[in-house]
């Protein structure tokens, strides 16, 4: 048995410790937001985080994350600057690749010391987006930056 | 509209003679019957359905893959149907003949046709649910119609201030007859057509929860993967089947005939068990196939004698007796789809029905493959069309669906068969390569006077519709040069006006599976034409525009958007040194579109840098803006990533190219700034999808001469061909 800690539930699951993280996510927590596309981990496709951090979730087993937290795009919340940049710049076409691309820019939105929009999109260049979105998520990313620094101001 | 022209006559046959109150609902499998206590719903046809509780179904058949169809054909809808656009749902209706596209027969999203396809009847659907529901209103309240006017989800009685919802109408308009031309709106009318309408489909891939084909579930779902020969027609002798079986969760191995399944219980058992089924192929039909033999080999085939396509006046002639002659070979690389979600599909075969989940562009052709597959009636095939990671062609050809269903009928069980990146490339339909060889002659006055053009190309009809193959031509190899004569007019044609012009066409037989791919050929082609034109400037010693303006002199559309892009992007004004500009134009599926490509070259690696690309387009009416613009701005990046990076490699007979790390496309560093400009056009409503693509690699291409003096005459424009061209400078 494999214990995961995913968006703050802890999930037992019955498979064998070198299974890609990725299909697990998928087909045995449900957890279908987290895409396959390349499996080498060049595309970004089935990004999550892992203690905060963006990690392609086609390349590493199970067994590498016991004990870590996991996040995917379930569990980014619904009012996360990122999700709500993304519905205001209407980023998305066909959308596939986007759950990663989102969860790459909210891993680079909360680094600290904090990044600018010039240096997430320097960032960018390892996941791919098919239907030609990148000048929308540039949008997005500094649209996004722009709500942080509101919410900041806010609290 | 066919729907309530159906039910009209239907009626009249057999119900209202009979002198009943009753109803009709019109679902997409076709029409019911209905006592009045039955009517719960009002559905004049299938493309919408009003319900009490006061909201609006809207059923779309065209795929979403990202082009926002969903949102632009409900918004015809909900404008002629004066619905209010908070109260509509829009969904994915199942393969059904009321969806399939008036102007191509068939329930299939390519060719940029589905908004210039259903424009009208969606108009008209929407209007007659409209003029029903006024009607209803009318004569519940007894007051002549034309004093009632629908607004917004409502039917108003001005002069006594009454209003009823469509919700509280909608039962009463079920049992209207449908008008046969209902009146509709004028443009300045328009409530939804026209204005910037957020997608419908964003907020659920955003949160994450959207359905792609790949994540569909169902109770006791196995997973297929298939291992698929190495080389083309290559044929197995022996795998392990016993070895794959002791897999854990691997439930059979089942030969099919693209090669050999492994069905398991997970992805990870189907995948661990293909790996140990090691299935020893033999050499396939062409072992010695590489890049170079495929090149040499089309070039080679252009001294054959050939098929003519188009034959106007006498290009030899007046080429031989031109003041200036200029001939050139171009040369344009096959070129995969690798859409982001793989090939997949899902599919359940039961004794009587069989079930196909699929991110499909082709329902009508899903349906009729799996059918056959199944051995069951076209009938008893349900197919739903789930959102799709991106398209751009590669899903019009519904290989995968075969897979899943024979698969499924295999097992007795519903199977999911996922391609992996490397099979979604190595058994792609690619764009068809081109090698062609161009001459032309000009006047004295710099007017071209003849054309002669000679296209070698593996065929797509083959793979897509054997119907577009007549008489030794490969019509959709054609797009961009020339129209079929006898079929849409489409304007997928060379858009010059050159009195003496031969166009020839020989099909490559080179083992290559070919199919469509965003613009079809118009994007390759156009990139031919709009280098070589850029050729023809230079000798008659004119400016790339000025030549094309007095080369299109009474094409008053495509001078339209190349003055316009010529403004925008400031054409003629001083450039940076290093720096190239380069414009390019093509007229594809109803509408035009011109672009200015501002690049830079590194002379010591060979990289080239788009700075900035802008777009003007003539597309007639729009209807949502701002996917629109989206769209173009796509097609461009797409196009781009062409003519800089993308080539499919071939080795040993087969596809040598396997994944994103081999086989390379634009990335986001080498997006350049993007400017498309919408010109307003009264025009027939024209295609978007697609029409982005064609102009922006010549552009490139056009402004790398610019930059560098040097004509390179093919795509991609890698680092190597770039330094080998300034080499030999």
């Amino acid at each position: 048995m494999i214990s995961l800690h995913v968006n703050g539930k802890v999930y037992q699951v019955d498979v064998s410790n070198d299974t890609p993280l990725l299909w697990v996510l998928r087909d045995h927590l449900n957890l279908k937001g987290t895409k396959y596309s390349c499996g080498i981990g060049e595309c970004g496709s089935c990004t999550v985080h892992v203690d905060g951090k963006a990690v392609r979730s086609c390349t590493i087993t199970v067994d590498d994350v016991q004990r870590k937290k996991i996040t995917t795009i379930e569990g980014l919340p619904e009012n996360h600057p990122v999700k709500k940049a993304w519905i205001k710049e209407q980023v998305v076409q066909c959308g596939y690749c986007q759950p990663g691309v989102i969860m790459q820019v909210a891993a680079l939105l909360s680094q600290r010391p904090a990044l600018d929009a010039d240096q997430i999109i320097t960032k960018m260049d390892d996941v791919i987006c098919r239907c030609g979105t990148y000048p929308r998520i540039k949008r997005g990313i500094k649209t996004a930056i722009q709500m942080t620094k509101k919410e900041v101001k806010k609290s | 509209m066919k729907t309530s022209m159906t039910r009209r006559a239907f009626l009249k046959g057999s119900l209202a003679a009979a002198g009943l109150t009753i109803g009709v609902s019109v679902t997409p499998f076709g029409h019911r019957l209905l006592n009045a206590s039955e009517i719960d719903s009002f559905s004049p046809n299938a493309f919408f359905k009003i319900t009490p509780d006061n909201k609006v179904a809207i059923f779309i058949g065209n795929s979403e893959m990202g082009q926002g169809v969903l949102t632009a054909l409900s918004m015809i809808i909900a404008d002629e149907l004066e619905a209010d656009w908070s109260r509509v749902r829009v969904k994915q209706a199942p393969a059904a003949d009321p969806f399939k596209n008036p102007i191509i027969g068939g329930q299939v999203t390519v060719a940029s046709a589905s908004v210039r396809g259903f424009y009208e009847a969606l108009r008209k659907a929407g209007a007659a649910g409209r003029a029903m529901l006024i009607k209803a209103a009318a004569e519940t309240w007894k007051v002549p119609e034309d004093e009632c006017k629908a607004l917004m989800g409502t039917v108003k009685h001005a002069k006594s201030g009454r209003t009823l919802t469509y919700g509280q109408l909608c039962l009463k308009a079920a049992k209207l007859q449908v008008p046969e031309n209902p009146p509709l709106k004028s443009e300045n009318e328009f409530r939804y057509i026209g204005k910037p309408m957020p997608r419908v489909d964003v907020p659920e891939k955003v949160a994450g929860t959207a359905v792609y084909g790949l994540d569909v579930t169902l109770k006791d779902l196995h997973y297929a993967v298939i291992a698929r020969p190495p080389a083309y027609g290559a044929k197995p002798l022996s795998y392990d089947e016993k070895g794959a079986e002791q897999i854990k969760g691997v439930q059979k191995v089942v030969p099919v005939p693209m090669g050999i399944a492994v069905c398991a219980k997970s992805i990870d058992a189907a995948l661990k068990g293909r790996d140990v089924l090691k299935v020893k192929w033999d050499k396939g039909v062409l072992p010695d196939m590489n890049n170079d033999y495929i090149e040499k080999s089309m070039i080679e085939d252009l001294n054959k004698p050939m098929a003519s396509v188009v034959n106007t006046g006498d290009a030899k002639k007046a080429i031989s007796e031109a003041a200036k002659k200029v001939e050139a070979n171009y040369f344009v690389s096959f070129v995969a789809h690798t859409t982001m979600e793989p090939m997949n599909c899902t599919a359940y075969v039961g004794d009587d029905r069989c079930d196909v989940w699929a991110p499909t562009q082709a329902q009508t052709g899903a349906q009729i493959l799996a059918s056959k597959a199944s051995g069951l009636p076209k009938e008893k095939v349900y197919v739903q069309t789930t959102f799709m990671g991106c398209g751009l062609g590669r899903r019009a050809k519904p290989d995968f669906v075969v897979e899943a269903v024979t698969i499924s009928k295999a097992v007795g069980k519903p199977v999911k068969v996922m391609w992996t990146r490397e099979e979604d490339i190595k058994y792609d339909y690619f764009r068809a390569a081109g090698s062609h060889r161009i001459e032309a002659g000009l006047d004295a006055q710099g007017q071209l006077i003849g054309w002669s053009h000679k296209l070698v190309s593996p065929s797509i009809a083959k793979e897509m519709n054997p119907g577009q193959l007549k008489d030794g031509v490969d019509w959709f190899c054609m797009w961009g040069l020339a129209d079929r004569p006898e079929s849409y007019g489409w304007n997928n044609r060379i858009q010059y006006e050159i009195p003496n012009l031969s166009i020839e066409f020989l099909m490559s037989s080179l083992p290559i599976p070919c199919g469509v791919w965003r613009s079809v050929q118009n994007g390759p082609n156009a990139f031919v034409i709009e280098c070589f034109i850029d050729e023809l400037a230079r000798a008659a010693g004119k400016d790339p525009l000025e030549f094309r303006l007095q080369n299109l002199k009474n094409n008053m559309r495509a001078r339209r958007v190349l003055e316009t892009v010529a403004e925008k992007a400031g054409w003629g004004k001083a450039i940076s040194k290093g720096e190239g500009r380069g414009i390019a134009q093509h007229a594809c599926f109803g509408s035009y579109v011109a672009q200015v490509a501002e690049i830079s070259v590194n002379k010591k690696d060979g990289t080239i840098k788009v700075h900035r690309v802008v777009a003007a387009v003539d597309c007639g009416p729009v209807v949502n803006p701002d996917p629109l613009v989206a769209q173009i701005e796509g097609g461009i990046i797409n196009s781009l990533s062409t003519a800089l990076k993308e080539e499919v490699k071939f080795a040993n007979g087969g596809v040598k190219s396997a994944n994103f790390d081999d086989y390379n496309v634009m990335r986001m560093s080498e997006v350049p700034e993007i400017e498309v400009h919408i010109v307003k056009s009264k025009e027939k409503i024209g295609g978007i999808g697609e029409v982005g693509v064609p102009p922006a690699a010549p552009a490139v291409a056009n402004a790398f001469f610019d930059a560098t003096g040097v004509r390179i005459r093919r795509i991609p424009l890698t680092p190597k061909i770039v330094m080998d061209a300034l080499k030999k400078v």
